[in-house]
């Protein structure tokens, strides 16, 4: 059942991804890939990390996805649009990703992953309050710093928003 | 409750391991193949997110949270990164009426 479940979502996982660099139209680009996040949502929950799961789920899903397709239908962009490169490029990049690919696999095939011992196996390790202690005990300057990083992220983006005096007014 | 989940006593951790790659490879040829600078970006997205799911899948077999702590701090990395980026390409779509990356060709001299 589970194991079954890991496929159907490897699957939906995989399709989504291949059409997210495959479609023609940037807004169905979009679609799929929140269709890709909603899969790896549920490979979330699968590896019993639920707050990770709702994480993925409001900021990625909800947050970054909602501002790529604002910004896509902002920018009012079509099929026809984008240039393409040519064939010959294509084929040279589908092939090097393919390599790679390749690569990785043989490097990692027989890659020895055993599991943790049995004994101290703690299988609630992904709920909100271990990580929550995990990450205020060991982790809270890291948390602290990421709020300065947010805070510069935040000016920069209204900083570059924000229209320039000698700027063209044709937007 | 305190039982190996399902998951992770019938699907090896190697599975994870090839989805994973499979994933990445996936955004690299995105990245490699398309011109619309949004596009290029979601590809970027979905790198990190095939390392996101092999740092989980790590950290729930080897029941360890440190790695689940560094997935939360590449999300919050991630979503000021699309910010700015995102602000990037409206200047740049403002000023050149196009997100065509080859357009930009002059920053790689």
């Amino acid at each position: 059942m589970t194991g079954n479940f890991f496929y159907f979502l490897t699957f939906l996982t995989l399709f989504a991804a291949i059409g997210v660099v495959a479609s023609k139209n940037p807004v169905y680009s979009v679609l799929f890939m929140i269709m890709t996040f909603f899969a790896l949502t549920g490979h979330y929950i699968l590896l019993n990390a639920q707050f990770l799961a709702a994480v993925n789920f409001i900021v990625y899903m909800g947050a970054i996805m909602v501002l790529f397709l604002f910004v896509i239908m902002f920018l009012n962009m079509r099929e026809d649009t984008e240039k393409h490169k040519p064939m010959l490029s294509k084929f040279a990049a589908v092939i090097a990703g393919g390599i790679l690919f390749v690569v990785m696999i043989a490097a990692l095939k027989d890659v020895d992953t055993q599991l943790a011992n049995t004994a101290v196996f703690d299988s609630q390790i992904g709920m909100v309050e271990n990580l929550g202690k995990v990450l205020f005990r060991d982790y809270l300057l890291p948390f602290e710093l990421a709020s300065v990083l947010f805070l510069a992220a935040m000016a920069g983006a209204v900083m570059l928003g924000k229209r320039e005096p000698g700027e063209q007014n044709r937007f | 409750m305190n039982d190996i989940p399902e998951v992770i006593r019938t699907i090896p951790l190697n599975y994870y391991l090839f989805f994973s790659t499979a994933l990445f490879c996936i955004g690299i040829i995105g990245v490699l193949t398309r011109r619309n600078a949004i596009i290029i970006f979601m590809c970027i997205e979905l790198m990190l997110n095939s390392v996101n799911l092999l740092l989980t899948a790590f950290s729930s077999y080897r029941s360890d949270p440190n790695g689940q702590i560094f997935v939360f701090f590449i999300m919050a990395v991630a979503a000021a990164e699309v910010a700015v980026g995102l602000a990037i390409i409206v200047m740049i779509y403002r000023n050149v009426r196009s997100t065509d990356i080859n357009i930009l060709n002059k920053l790689k001299w």
